[in-house]
């Protein structure tokens, strides 16, 4: 077939007539192996360019998709990005104590749960903590609305103290740095240029340095996702908080060395704040809601704070995360389970049927002449051709209570009028119309692999004087079983992942796991779970297309006949 | 099989009680739909069992005898309930009349080994029946959606008057709603607009990844094979849920563009399939001939390779363009409202308004499928004689 063996002969022969002694060359002088080696190299290069742009369209539009899924099965950045300073600080709490965590805590809780509830994110986790929790979606609806009125404490006594707590321009002119000051003056928002970036005054950091991190979020937050002009926006009431915790805090000592701009305010308020009633969090949020003085929500909190989850696969074969390591969910709330067993008894029954139904077809084909063989064939094609929503309309048309199967069965008075089959909404449905839908898919490798088998073979062995039976089962069966095989891991893998056809047919009993993954992107919007159950569906197909691999050949997969 | 085995007339202790058996059969499903199933067989048997030893032995014309029977039949089945019946009567009589003959003569014998014996015999067409039974549940379907889209009803099933082959009883009314509804119209153009696009994607980039495959020295063959057919093995579910993720987050979901990126991955494993299964009969020493004669790759490529393996790209493209244009679950998450094929509207159809427009849509699908399948089987033989495979 290629060059290289061709020209390794022609030498070969060569060197035999000649009996040359030393290293062989090529006509242009160069060692023969070299040259070959060259030449090889050069040949595996372009197949590999020819091969590189679909390998490349493939990896970016088909298998970074699939990857992205699984990554997402095990993801979880949204508890410790939403509430950072939470899961820091609940780090030291000691879940097995039974108490609920210390003050800071929530403290922390607060800081976060109002900065997410700016940025609209605390619902976001409350539904993402809501899958493993029920009511802590509505918890964290609940404390969005209530963080609002903790951090108004503090700002009424400001407020209260001095006047010139209330304006957003008094804080800018405070704790912004005069460069900056001087260019959101000279700003106009309809001007078209961006918004100029806020930066801290030298020095504040120092002084205030709680007031200046949350200042600097809170500034964030302002010019780049509200995009309004920060130097006239009053601040959150956070501040306020953040702000006392700097004036009665460690740093509270040096605020006598700060000399710029309100300083006398400042010195002021530094010397109410010791008499300012204060806020005990955790009381505030057990008024909120009850449910945060109790251990539930903190263990959940604490147990998907990593960044990594197992939760999601935890979920998906009924389990779930518990103090003491992973433990099987209550049985009245276990589904996955039962689900994935259902997949695989009615994948396994439409393969059992399509091997049923399948093989006289394929032995029929392969032993009639080959003109009327190809024009039933026609017979097996069509349907395959035929497009899935075709076939499946017509199985819901067919299989109906008032439809074309129930009729003709009550018209030949086999089935009462008023007994009508279930033919449809359930695994009856699920199981006819799939087989319909897959069996070409049996009949095509069936067919290939029985015309290889020699009619000869079965005559002989009738001669040799077996009866018809041993004949079949000892002499042709054996021969058909690749066929089989290949149909039917052909037919399971489709079936496995399946989801029109059991959407549409299959009712609420005859659903595939697939049905629940679509149900998870679309409805519950709990992506996380979706990955996980996809991933697990995943090796099983790919557990299976690898041993297709290993019996068939994937190059082997026929098409159409 | 020619005639190889010689018959002869059988006798009448022979034809005469499996006509009979065959009728008491007909006569169970005729005597139940009438109210009483014990009675047809009764006169089922009793029918057929004269019918056959009439045909035979008195009439003994086998021309007259059979139109005879299927007159007889319709007029009694006419009498019996209108005009479906009459048909069926029509069937009952041709079949019976011809099975009387079939066995009188002895003909179930011509074309099979001599040397079977009669339970042989008798299992070879009861095989017959069984596949038979198998072709018909293939088909059925397929036959059952056409005369229901011409249905005059809003329903999903025969009324009385289709059955009794009442002209009122059908109309284009479904034709009509697929054609002036801008829902349906929309999702057609949806199709055209994505489907050629994605398998002018796959076509290209697949016919050349074919070439390469097909070269005698691929490192890591095996692996990439594994990856470029991946498309077809893993479920469609999980392909879509991962473009979903994946799309959105590069800001390609619900855009043409990601519909036409996801349809061209999913119909690339048929390209590859069919065009390398074209490229094992490719003499390689055609390319090095030409390239001996001056031609230069590409044109090498144009002139000789491509004009040999045009059947295979073909067939691979319309693998890859029913695939698209068949597609429902990817772009039912990758692609919104804007992007809605005409799979994606009959599945709606389906879930939530049933109307038998979808049956009209239908109908028109396997028209276009039995044009795909004629294509496809005739670019195979032309390929496979090419290829010097087989003579026809």
């Amino acid at each position: 077939m290629s060059d290289v063996n061709n020209s390794t002969t022609a030498l070969e022969a060569e060197r035999a007539e000649k009996e040359y002694s030393g290293p062989m060359l090529a006509a242009d002088g160069t060692p023969l192996k070299r040259s070959l080696n060259k030449a090889l190299r050069r040949q595996k290069l372009s197949a590999l360019l020819l091969i590189a742009p679909l390998l490349i369209f493939v990896m970016v539009t088909f298998i970074a998709p699939i990857a992205d899924m699984l990554f997402r099965s095990v993801e979880n950045q949204i508890v410790s990005d939403t509430l950072p300073r939470t899961t820091t600080a609940l780090e030291d709490w000691d879940a097995e104590s039974g108490e609920i965590p210390q003050a800071s805590v929530y403290k922390a809780l607060y800081q976060d749960i109002f900065i997410a509830q700016e940025r609209k994110l605390h619902t976001r986790l409350g539904s993402r903590l809501n899958y493993e929790l029920t009511g802590a979606s509505s918890l964290f609806r609940k404390s969005g609305r209530g963080v609002d009125d903790i951090g108004e404490v503090y700002q009424d006594q400001f407020e209260n103290l001095n006047a010139f707590w209330k304006s957003g321009e008094n804080w800018n002119e405070v704790l912004g740095s005069d460069a900056w000051l001087s260019d959101i003056k000279g700003w106009k928002e309809n001007s078209g240029t961006p918004q100029p970036e806020f930066e801290m005054r030298d020095g504040i950091a120092e002084i205030f340095p709680q007031t200046a991190s949350y200042y600097t979020i809170f500034a964030d937050f302002v010019q780049n996702e509200d995009e309004d002009n920060l130097y006239e926006e009053d601040p959150w009431s956070l501040i306020y908080s953040v702000f006392y915790d700097d004036l009665t805090g460690d740093t509270a000592s040096s605020i006598a060395n700060y000399s710029g701009p309100g300083a006398a305010e400042i010195a002021e308020a530094a010397a109410a704040a010791s008499s300012f009633e204060t806020v005990e969090y955790k009381t505030a949020f057990a008024e909120i809601d009850k449910d945060w003085v109790a251990t539930p929500i903190w263990e959940t909190i604490r147990a998907y704070s990593p960044d990594f989850t197992n939760g999601y696969f935890l979920n998906s074969v009924d389990m779930q995360k518990s103090a003491d390591g992973p433990e099987f969910r209550p049985e009245n709330q276990r589904i996955y389970g039962t689900l994935f067993l259902r997949t695989l008894f009615m994948s396994m029954c439409i393969t059992l049927s399509c091997i049923l139904l399948g093989y006289p077809i394929g032995w029929i084909l392969a032993n009639l002449p080959a003109r009327t063989a190809n024009l039933l064939m026609i017979l097996v094609l069509l349907p395959f051709w035929t497009s899935l929503l075709v076939r499946t309309s017509a199985w819901k048309v067919m299989l109906q209570q008032q439809g074309v199967v129930n009729d003709t069965l009550v018209w030949l008075g086999v089935v009462a009028d008023d007994s009508r089959l279930a033919l449809i909404n359930n695994q009856t449905g699920t199981i006819i119309a799939m087989t319909h839908i897959l069996l070409p898919f049996m009949i095509l490798p069936l067919y290939s692999v029985m015309k290889t088998v020699p009619p000869s073979y079965l005559r002989a062995a009738k001669s040799l004087g077996a009866t018809n039976w041993t004949a079949f089962w000892r002499v042709y069966f054996p021969q058909s079983v690749p066929g089989i095989g290949a149909g039917s891991i052909l037919v399971f893998i489709l079936s496995i992942g399946y989801y029109i056809t059991p959407e549409i047919v299959g009712g609420t009993t005859g659903t595939f796991i697939s049905n629940r993954i679509a149900y998870h992107i679309s409805s519950s919007l709990n992506w996380g779970l979706a990955a996980a159950l996809g991933a697990i569906l995943l090796a099983v197909v790919l557990g299976l297309y690898y041993a297709y691999d290993k019996i068939v050949g994937i190059d082997n997969v026929k098409l159409g006949g | 099989m020619v005639a190889l085995t010689p018959i002869s007339r059988k006798p009448v202790s022979f034809y005469v009680p499996v006509a009979a058996a065959a009728g008491a059969v007909a006569g169970l499903f005729v005597g139940t739909a009438n109210g009483s199933g014990f009675l047809g067989i009764i006169i089922g048997a009793i029918t057929m069992a004269a019918l056959a030893f009439l045909l035979t032995q008195i009439i003994k014309n086998e021309k007259i005898g059979r139109w005879g029977t299927v007159i007889a039949f319709a007029i009694i089945g006419f009498f019996m309930a209108g005009i479906p019946a009459m048909l069926i009567g029509a069937a009952f009589g041709w079949f019976f009349g011809w099975f009387s003959f079939w066995l009188y003569e002895g003909r179930y014998r011509s074309k099979i080994e001599p040397y079977l014996t009669p339970a042989q015999v008798l299992w070879h067409f009861t095989f017959r029946v069984i596949c038979g039974s198998i072709f018909i549940f293939l088909i059925t379907p397929i036959l059952v959606i056409m005369p229901l889209s011409f249905n005059a009803e809003n329903f999903f099933t025969f009324t009385p008057e289709m059955l009794s082959f009442d002209p009122d009883g059908y109309s284009l009314k479904h034709y009509r709603d697929f054609f002036t509804s801008s829902d349906w119209q929309g999702a057609v153009w949806n199709s055209i607009k994505i489907a050629p696009a994605a398998t002018f994607l796959s076509v290209s980039f697949g016919t050349l990844a074919a070439i390469g495959l097909s070269q005698p020295h691929v490192p890591f063959r095996r692996a990439i094979m594994a990856i470029l057919i991946s498309p077809m093995i893993v479920p469609l579910i999980i392909s879509a849920a991962g473009m979903y993720f994946f799309y959105s987050r590069v800001g390609l979901q619900g855009t043409y563009v990601g519909v036409v990126l996801a349809h061209a991955a999913l119909g690339i494993p048929f390209v590859i399939i069919t065009v390398t299964a074209t490229l094992v009969g490719f003499d390689r020493s055609l390319t090095r001939a030409a390239a001996n004669m001056g031609a230069n790759p590409v044109t090498t490529f144009f002139r000789v390779q491509m004009p040999l393996i045009l059947p295979g790209v073909i067939s691979g493209g319309l693998f890859a363009f029913i695939t698209s244009f068949d597609e429902v679950v990817v772009v039912l998450f990758v692609g919104s409202a804007g992007q809605k094929t005409l799979p994606w509207q009959m599945f709606i159809g389906l879930r939530e308004q049933i109307s038998p427009t979808i049956l009209a849509v239908a109908t028109m699908l396997v028209g276009i499928s039995i044009c795909l399948l004629t294509v496809v089987e005739l670019l195979r033989r032309r390929s496979e004689r090419l290829r010097g495979m087989s003579p026809g």
